[in-house]
């Protein structure tokens, strides 16, 4: 069983369908007792960053996804759900992650060239900058989807893979049974089903 | 390195794909999800439906489709048509909609794209505009073309980012149809004025015409067509092959 956390942000319709199209169980939920009892668990996000921490916290999933992530539970975090695993952002003031991963959330604006659009919305290549079970499916120069204005800085020894946009941009992080990408698996087509089919079902992969 | 993308518009009337389409080896032409499918088969970096339905009936048939699209493809999804609020991006984003076009609904009302990107994010509005030369000035058009509604193109373009608009769709009704290539001097000067993504839109006929755009243009994120991919005239495949050849970077 795949649980998607529901905490009242963005659209998780195209991530269910994205799981059920690769044959996972998946219940989509803000019950914390259901989120515990599944064996994996995917925290989702769009939007700005503040909301986001906010709402976990008034929920009290945060909570709930750090005991799990403590326990040893595959968790992956997608988009702003991967930027809310680390320890602080910078987006629109300061503020607290979940501290799961050492690093911080900055802007691109900060380190990518003038002539740099922003956000980043495309697809771009994966570098593997290291070994994932992630990745058992797909091979480095795959392309994923991207949309995004911040990116997770600092997380060198996270970093599983990072794409270029004028600048060497964070696209996934592992940390053992803690990941997640910056890109949207669920939009990048066979490679991001193949990444979806690998933390659902490959044993030992997160 | 990012890549162009490439984006086959299909026109949805009823819950069905008007304007002939033409392809070998897929038995129901007229089907939206058949089409998205097959699209995304042949590597189109993301999708337009454009619904021209009229009636309540129309709507719900086309709120069907995309619901059975996104359970079935899995790539950026834009929806266009008869978006005049903020009910409108609602119905279509808890279908399966990634991104929401606006194009008339947004000249009636230009407050609908900064209540979209306040509700929504930036990412998932798309500012689609028709232009059309008149005496030598942009000018843009509402209703599908037919009505010039006296704005000055650059300056609404460059308003509907400041509104909050995160992608510019250009369809120039100039070379729309034409086939002899995209407008590449109405693009050079809205890509001056805004740093949001630009989709070139009228006058493909041909692989050569996207190596043209992005060769010239490289400041264009991407190309949307529609009659020239349904015909058959071109395989994705190949004018992604093309692409790649020429140095374009491209998701092959």
């Amino acid at each position: 069983m795949v649980a998607i956390i529901d905490y009242g942000v963005g659209n998780l319709f195209s991530l269910r369908c994205s799981l059920e199209k690769i044959g996972a169980d998946v219940v989509v939920t803000g019950d914390k007792a259901a989120i515990a009892k599944a064996d994996r668990v995917i925290l989702p996000g769009v939007g700005a960053f503040r909301d986001a921490r906010q709402k976990l916290r008034d929920t009290g999933l945060d909570k709930v996804v750090c005991d799990l992530a403590a326990q040893g539970k595959p968790i992956l975090g997608i988009c702003l759900g991967m930027q809310l695993l680390f320890e602080t952002s910078y987006e629109f003031g300061v503020y607290d992650g979940l501290g799961l991963l050492k690093g911080s959330v900055r802007p691109l604006r900060d380190v990518i060239p003038a002539d740099y659009k922003i956000p980043q919305i495309g697809w771009n290549a994966l570098r593997f900058r290291k070994e994932s079970g992630l990745f058992r499916y797909i091979k480095d120069g795959d392309c994923v989807y991207f949309v995004h204005s911040y990116y997770a800085a600092d997380c060198d020894d996270s970093l599983i893979a990072d794409c270029e946009y004028g600048a060497d941009i964070t696209a996934a992080v592992q940390k053992g049974n803690v990941c997640g990408c910056q890109f949207h698996p669920e939009k990048s087509g066979d490679v991001g089903l193949s990444i979806l089919r690998a933390f659902c079902f490959e044993e030992g992969a997160v | 390195m990012i890549t162009k993308r490439i984006i086959p518009c299909l026109d949805v009337k009823n819950g069905r794909v008007v304007k002939g389409v033409n392809f070998e080896g897929l038995s129901d032409v007229s089907s939206p999800v058949a089409l998205a499918k097959y699209y995304s088969a042949c590597g189109a970096d993301e999708l337009v439906f454009y619904d021209i339905t009229a009636s309540a009936e129309g709507r719900r048939l086309f709120s069907d489709i995309l619901t059975e699209t996104a359970k079935e493809v899995f790539i950026p999804l834009t929806v266009g048509g008869g978006i005049n609020t903020l009910d409108d991006f609602d119905r279509v984003l808890k279908c399966g909609a990634d991104k929401v076009s606006v194009n008339s609904g947004a000249i009636r009302n230009p407050q609908l794209i900064e209540d979209a990107a306040k509700r929504y994010g930036s990412q998932c509005v798309v500012l689609s505009v028709d232009v059309k030369r008149v005496d030598g000035v942009f000018r843009v058009f509402a209703k599908g073309g037919r009505e010039n509604t006296g704005m000055e193109a650059i300056e609404w373009i460059r308003g509907g980012v400041e509104r909050g608009a995160g992608e510019i769709v250009l369809n120039s009704i100039d070379t729309d149809g034409v086939k002899r290539g995209f407008d590449l001097e109405m693009l050079e000067k809205v890509c001056a004025v805004v740093d949001v993504p630009v989709i070139a839109s009228g006058g493909a006929g041909c692989i050569d015409d996207f190596i043209t755009l992005f060769r010239t243009l490289p400041q264009v994120d991407a190309g949307l067509a529609a009659s020239i991919f349904h015909f058959g005239e071109v395989e994705i495949r190949d004018l992604k092959q093309a692409m790649a050849s020429h140095g374009i970077p491209v998701r092959l």
